[in-house]
């Protein structure tokens, strides 16, 4: 409720008709976002990857995006045209999604496709446009930047395959990231190094962070705010330090259930799905 | 009513019973899909068409399209022969009957030598991998390599002209390409975590390849199987076109319009019809097998 | 009741020749829970693949294996693949999508000549806390955290002792991986069976096992009881990173990440 606020959600629904009928993929999402990291938990068929897809109304062909509200920086992006939406997509808010291995274009050469997201934004030259990627690639610590600007996507490792989608999402130097499951698919180390590549650069340039995954420790160890989303709505709102004194029994269940390194349970405690979780109305704060 | 509605209870059951059952069901589900298209709905209509002609053909035809009535020939389509006669004074509305028995003879017959063939050395292949793969592949590419009609001919003039030798030909040079779909259905298989299970469960390699390849290959078999038919008549139309298929009197429709070409200009009717039915027949293959791609294709779920 | 001596699995050949497995050495006892932890390339599935006797038309494998005193040979024997079995990682991949619950719980007991295989059948689905509703449904007719128990109840229609288990829950959801694992220690304890687990995830082999080996680039780096990880008395630093990482988000951390190998 502060005028900082980037993004303003309120009251988001994603519905789907399908011959099965109406599936309701986001029914009733609210919160802010502002300079900050805030990361979306949750199980698969939460509506996590679908609320951040309607943001940038990248919903997919027969689903219905509705809000009372959907404004990043004062502009609504509900009604929006798509030349407008074409703006915002890169320079206003960016998008890293999971799999380097299907976002980046694997006939084009990594450089061609960093500065390809920076063209379309900026009117440069094409020196200066090169100069900024070689800057960038340096920046998410890639220490060859001209080869691996040469090189095409088949030819790097996973993790720097990411590194180079975060410099392709933030050389237009977009004010919010929604980063969807990025390290998924990488190994632990890996993972933590590229988070912290992240980390530095969403800090220095006082970006708002969406970053959406099923990983509850990861994003506890990594995000400012957490929102829980179980089928389809936010059931639990909270800072990452007070994610031990949920509220929520969902949370309190998915907290438990997590095989410990330092526990020695014989048995995990298992989540009972409540069906009164799904008629309750969502958490807010 | 009442059997249909309970056959329909049947098959949209919520937990099906037996294997029966759920098989029953998949096919189901694919028929509804398959109906949605009304185009591949007038394939399915124009092959169950050719099936229903050639099944009743005793019964719906007025001769036996054999015998000569040269007092009545060359007529022109009119009430009493709906398409005229031909140059024997046959009636060729009878003719055209009695020959989709022939027409369906030989799609049946390809079918059955072909797909046989093209899975078991396809599936090997694609599995096996190493010098068995090269040797199958190759053996494969020597006899795609062939126009088919020239190796049909080739062949013809070894074992003698006749409809068997005829179909014969013609699924020889047939069967490589299922052989090269089985093969890659295979080669995209052949790593999968199930296939790893049924080797960790001790199933033979026979086994593996009849009861968890093959029946994966079988989509796009079936699918490269109706859409090969109509070229498969129209060769087959070729062939006894130049003489080297059925033989006279037998009414095949490829034979007809070569002994009737040269009543092309005054007597269309006696080249044109025939020439039509196998039209109708190859589009009808073409549609049904569009049709069975689009409800088949993994792709598309299933 | 298994011991590996010196494993090697060889990949490819001239150039492109890839180690998957270098020289690696483990036992377990009958009984016991022993964790194979590693990141991707670490060749921890490898060496599971080879033990179960499944590389044998894609690799080179040497080395000796010894299973319940039966030396393993390039061909597996009728009674290996009925003691040992495997549950893999996919849950989808690892069940024939043509085949019913009902035809790929069958067939293992049809392969070895079992009888009342309807029985054992409905026996086996009850036992992973499936009714017998799922028989005759196909694979994508069900949840992945079901297909996963039809995995584990193909694993035990034979009535094996030892199940080899590749990252049984890394596709599934962490509720629903609770359960698996939960469902995974009841039946060790009840048919007393030993398990080999692969995993990339610490935590998960710190509960289940209890003694693991920590691999990386196809050699074993260290071998040590979950007691000692626990209290990181590890002294490899690969392992102490690989510690350290599984704990979380560390900013000051991650700075001293080395690269290894």
């Amino acid at each position: 409720m502060t005028d900082s606020a980037l993004l303003r959600v309120e009251d988001l629904h994603v519905t789907y008709n399908t011959p099965t009928g109406l599936v309701r993929a986001v029914s009733g999402v609210s919160f802010e976002l502002g300079r900050e990291k805030l990361g979306i938990v949750g199980e698969s068929g939460s509506g996590k990857s679908q609320t951040g897809r309607a943001i940038l109304g990248l919903t997919a062909t027969g689903g219905t995006v509705s809000a009372s509200r959907l404004e990043f920086k004062g502009t609504n992006l509900l009604n929006a045209s798509e030349r407008t939406m074409r703006q915002i997509r890169g320079r206003g808010i960016s998008m890293i999604m999971q799999d380097p291995k299907y976002s980046l274009n694997p006939v084009m050469t990594v450089g061609y496709q960093i500065e390809e997201a920076l063209l379309v934004h900026n009117r440069t030259s094409k020196r200066v446009a090169r100069e900024r990627t070689y800057e960038m690639l340096r920046a998410v610590k890639i220490r060859e930047p001209e080869r691996v600007y040469r090189a095409y996507p088949h030819e790097v490792s996973g993790g720097m395959g990411q590194r180079i989608m975060i410099a392709m999402m933030m050389i237009p130097e977009p004010d919010i990231i929604i980063a969807d499951e990025p390290t998924s698919a990488l190994d632990v180390t890996v993972q933590l190094q590229v988070l912290a590549v992240l980390d530095d650069m969403i800090s220095e340039r006082g970006m708002g962070l969406i970053f959406i995954s099923h990983d509850l420790n990861l994003i506890a160890s990594f995000c400012d705010r957490i929102l829980i989303m179980y089928d389809g709505r936010v059931v639990e709102e909270c800072t990452a330090a007070e994610l031990d004194r949920a509220q929520h029994p969902y949370t309190q269940g998915l907290v438990n259930c997590l095989p410990r390194l330092d526990g020695g349970q014989d048995e995990l405690p298992v989540l009972k799905r409540d069906p009164s979780w799904l008629t309750t109305p969502g958490a807010t704060r | 009513m009442t059997t249909e509605a309970t056959l329909r209870g049947w098959l949209l059951a919520e937990i099906p019973q037996s294997k029966l059952q759920a098989r029953c069901q998949r096919v189901f589900i694919g028929w509804l899909d398959f109906k949605r298209n009304p185009i591949a709905m007038i394939g399915l209509l124009i092959i169950v068409g050719l099936v229903a002609i050639a099944t009743l053909a005793p019964w719906i035809t007025t001769s036996n399209g054999l015998e000569l009535h040269l007092a009545d020939r060359l007529k022109p389509p009119g009430s009493e022969h709906w398409f005229g006669t031909d140059e024997l004074g046959r009636d060729i509305l009878d003719r055209i009957i009695w020959g989709s028995r022939i027409t369906l003879y030989i799609v049946a017959l390809v079918s059955i030598i072909v797909v046989p063939i093209g899975l078991l050395i396809g599936t090997v292949a694609g599995y096996m991998g190493g010098w068995v793969d090269t040797v199958l592949m190759r053996l494969t590419d020597i006899f795609l390599a062939f126009p088919r009609l020239i190796l049909a001919m080739a062949l013809v003039a070894v074992l003698g002209r006749g409809l068997e030798n005829a179909v014969l030909a013609i699924a020889l040079t047939t069967w490589s390409p299922f052989a090269r779909i089985a093969r890659a259905e295979a080669l995209t298989i052949r790593n999968s975590e199930f296939i790893l299970a049924a080797q960790m469960q001790g199933i033979s390699t026979v086994g593996i390849l009849v009861r968890h390849v093959t029946p994966l290959c079988m989509s796009s078999v079936t699918v490269r199987l109706t859409l090969d038919m109509a070229g498969i008549i129209l060769t087959a139309a070729g062939l006894g076109f130049l003489g080297l298929g059925a033989q006279p009197p037998t009414p095949e429709w490829g034979a007809m319009i070569s002994l009737g070409r040269q009543y092309l200009i005054d007597q269309w009717w006696v080249p044109t019809i025939p020439g039509i039915a196998i039209l109708v027949v190859s589009l009808g293959f073409n549609l049904l097998g569009d049709g069975l791609r689009d409800v088949l294709d993994p792709k598309s779920g299933n | 009741m298994i011991d590996i001596q010196g494993l090697d699995v060889v990949f490819g050949h001239g150039k492109n020749v890839f180690h998957a497995v270098r020289d690696v050495s483990l036992r377990v006892e009958k009984g016991q829970s022993f964790g194979l932890v590693g990141e991707s390339g670490s060749g921890k599935t490898t060496v599971l693949r080879a033990l179960a006797g499944i590389l044998e038309r894609v690799a080179r494998v040497s080395g000796a294996m010894t299973v319940a005193d039966e030396t393993l040979l390039r061909h597996r024997s009728q009674s290996f693949r009925r003691r040992v079995q495997m549950v893999f990682q996919d849950p989808f991949g690892s069940l024939h999508p043509r085949h019913t619950v009902d035809t790929i719980l069958s067939e293992p007991a049809r392969v070895h000549k079992l009888d009342r295989i309807e029985e054992r059948v409905v026996q086996a689905l009850e036992e992973v806390g499936l009714d017998a509703s799922f028989r005759f449904r196909y694979p994508h007719q069900i949840s992945g955290g079901q297909r996963q128990r039809v995995s584990v109840a193909r694993a035990l229609i034979t009535g094996p002792e030892i199940i080899l288990l590749d990252e049984p829950t890394s596709a599934l959801d962490v509720s629903v991986q609770a359960e698996v694992l939960n469902l995974l220690m009841r039946l060790k304890r009840e048919h007393g069976l030993t398990y080999i687990l692969v995993s990339h995830n610490l935590a998960v082999v710190a509960h289940m096992c209890e003694s693991l080996s920590v691999m990386q680039n196809g050699a074993v780096v260290e071998t040590m009881s979950v007691q000692q990880l626990r209290e990181h008395s590890s002294t490899m630093p690969y392992t102490q990173q690989l510690l350290t990482a599984s704990l979380g988000y560390d900013r000051t951390a991650i700075d001293a990440f080395e690269e290894f190998g």
